[in-house]
């Protein structure tokens, strides 16, 4: 089956802390700076886009994506350079337009911006934002930041920030639009929301059959159409990790897996992982491990259902080793595209 | 089927979607209510629960004997509690810490979550069911009866016939019904717990839901 669709591939950090070869934990700016490398990497790979999302937790070093976006920025020609997410919720929309049009400027339009509410809530407290609001404060700030892009001044007023009168906000892009896209995990009133100011769709897919979105696909199709907006590209980001067997990926992610897993079980109660639910998230589920054929087939599988077109995948969970992650990237870009787009008829 | 015939789901989010496709599949008459007005949710259940209909809460208590509560703990108090009057009430919520904020402010004192929802919608039949399974897990998960290795959804409630009715539900969307005990014994299936979260068959669930 050939696809009309042109697809692209994203790799994503939250810049976690990462091991060097010899098992020491790097610091986090020694794994910022891993992050950099591996960028350059995939740009030269031919790897589409890299995303970095925002996080305020020990196990992760990037607070400020744009930020390490810019210095991949001036050591990359191609790769597109978006944020997976950025938490609009607890960030204010002018300063986060003004930081990405800086990006873009830097980049020569590379610059992609995806807004979110994220999954954690460790912004909220840090930046005096009341978890109470957490409705509101994402409401308010996107449709402030839809009036942003527009590019010409603005007038705003609302109760999650100061109004604006006749603000005029700068730097303004060259393209005239800084790429925008909205980070979902899935609820539909997110999605719906998306849709509302005709926003690409990016959907976090972290558990499950990936058949479950396909209903949402459909859903953000209509409400795109019911409020007047063409169709718009949807994607997905979903965790994996390549090795040259499917033997040795397994063995090599499950502890880290595992260890993410309870980290993040802890603050929200869940059960510790079993082996048997991490081999059926593999097998049936949302994790792409394995060898570069074994991911391929997967990704593959999942494109052609979906009928989408990115797909990033979420790389170096927790203390993997450098040289494992590096691997991975080079697996990814240099064998698993080219096999997945094979694999969809692609050119 | 069995059981009623008629199922009220009290919000259209990720959870009271699965759901409302759950029992639609199962072949019960389906409501479904989010905050305020219907027409916010009327795409959202038109597109993925079709067939459902989307209504307000009041109407929902109306049509529907048994009810799920399918939305963020700390907005079980918005609803009126004089709302659920006889229906049985199903206690699907779970606290969730970093959008709920101190449990102390939701259910003060030493009771169970579900006790504490009973207390407050003191003339409906509160039974604490399909919380601890993930919503993915649901939607992946649903085999029909007899199905080897079929998942288990833990029950908990005071009112007999409501624990029945409540098992014939879980059996008929799709899973072993487990009953463990009393409200009070809910407190077993709560964010935390050893049975949180479980997606497993019914002799381990068993193990996991002990008091």
């Amino acid at each position: 089956m050939t696809r009309q669709k042109k697809i692209e591939f994203g790799i994503d950090s939250f810049g976690d802390i990462a091991r060097d070869n010899n098992g020491n934990l790097l610091s986090g700016a020694a794994s910022i700076r891993q992050v950099v490398k591996e960028a350059v990497m995939a740009d030269k790979l031919g790897i589409d886009a890299i995303g970095l999302g925002e996080h305020h937790r020990f196990e992760y070093a990037i607070s400020s994506p744009e930020m390490v976006l810019a210095g991949i920025a001036g050591k990359t020609k191609h790769i597109k350079l978006a944020s997976a997410v950025t938490v609009l919720s607890s960030g204010d929309p002018v300063r986060v337009y003004q930081r990405f049009s800086t990006l873009d400027a830097l980049s020569n339009g590379r610059a992609q911006v995806i807004l979110g509410r994220g999954s954690f809530t460790e912004s909220f407290p840090l930046f005096g934002y009341d978890l109470r609001d957490y409705e509101i404060l994402f409401e308010e700030k996107i449709e402030l930041f839809a009036r942003i892009l527009k590019e010409t001044p603005v007038s705003w007023e609302g109760t999650t920030r100061p109004s604006l009168d006749e603000a005029d906000i700068f730097p303004k892009t060259e393209s005239g639009k800084l790429a925008t896209l909205v980070g979902v995990g899935g609820s539909p009133q997110s999605v719906i929301r998306a849709a509302k100011y005709g926003f690409p769709l990016m959907l976090a897919v972290i558990g499950g059959s990936p058949r479950r979105f396909k209903p949402l696909i459909e859903l953000y199709h209509r409400a795109l159409k019911s409020n007047g907006h063409a169709i718009q590209p949807v994607g997905i980001h979903s965790p994996g990790f390549i090795a040259e067997t499917d033997r040795e990926a397994k063995e090599l992610f499950w502890p880290l897996f595992k260890l993410h897993h309870e980290r993040v079980g802890r603050t929200r109660g869940w059960p510790n992982i079993t082996r048997e639910q991490f081999e059926q998230e593999i097998s049936q589920g949302s994790l792409y491990v394995g060898s570069p054929e074994t991911v391929a087939q997967k990704m593959a599988a999942t494109i052609r259902m979906l009928d989408i077109e990115r797909f990033d995948i979420v790389y170096g969970f927790g203390p993997t080793m450098v040289g494992d992650r590096e691997r991975m990237i080079e697996l990814y870009g240099g064998e698993v595209i080219p096999r997945v787009r094979a694999l969809l008829g692609e050119e | 089927m069995s059981g009623p015939a008629t199922i009220g789901i009290v919000g259209a989010g990720k959870l009271g979607i699965v759901l409302a496709q759950l029992c639609l599949r199962a072949g019960y008459e389906v409501y479904i209510s989010g905050s305020g007005d219907p027409s916010k949710i009327a795409l959202s259940v038109e597109v993925l629960a079709p067939g459902a209909q989307a209504v307000t809460t009041e109407k929902l208590a109306k049509k529907a004997g048994l009810v799920i509560l399918a939305i963020p703990l700390k907005n079980f108090r918005h609803i009126d509690s004089s709302l659920f009057s006889g229906n049985i009430v199903v206690d699907a919520m779970n606290y969730w810490p970093e959008v709920d904020g101190e449990l102390s402010d939701i259910i003060p004192g030493e009771m169970s979550q579900s006790e504490e929802v009973q207390r407050y919608f003191a003339s409906a039949r509160v039974i604490k069911a399909l919380n601890h399974m993930g919503y993915h897990h649901l939607l992946d998960e649903a085999r029909p009866r007899g199905a080897s290795r079929r998942k288990a959804i833990a029950i908990a409630g005071n009112d007999h016939e409501g624990v029945v009715v409540v098992a014939q539900v879980v059996d008929a969307i799709g899973f072993d019904a487990l009953v463990i005990g009393d409200l009070a014994s809910g407190r077993a299936l709560e964010t935390g717990m050893p049975a949180f979260g479980a997606n497993t068959t019914e002799s381990e669930l068993k193990k996991l839901a002990r008091p």
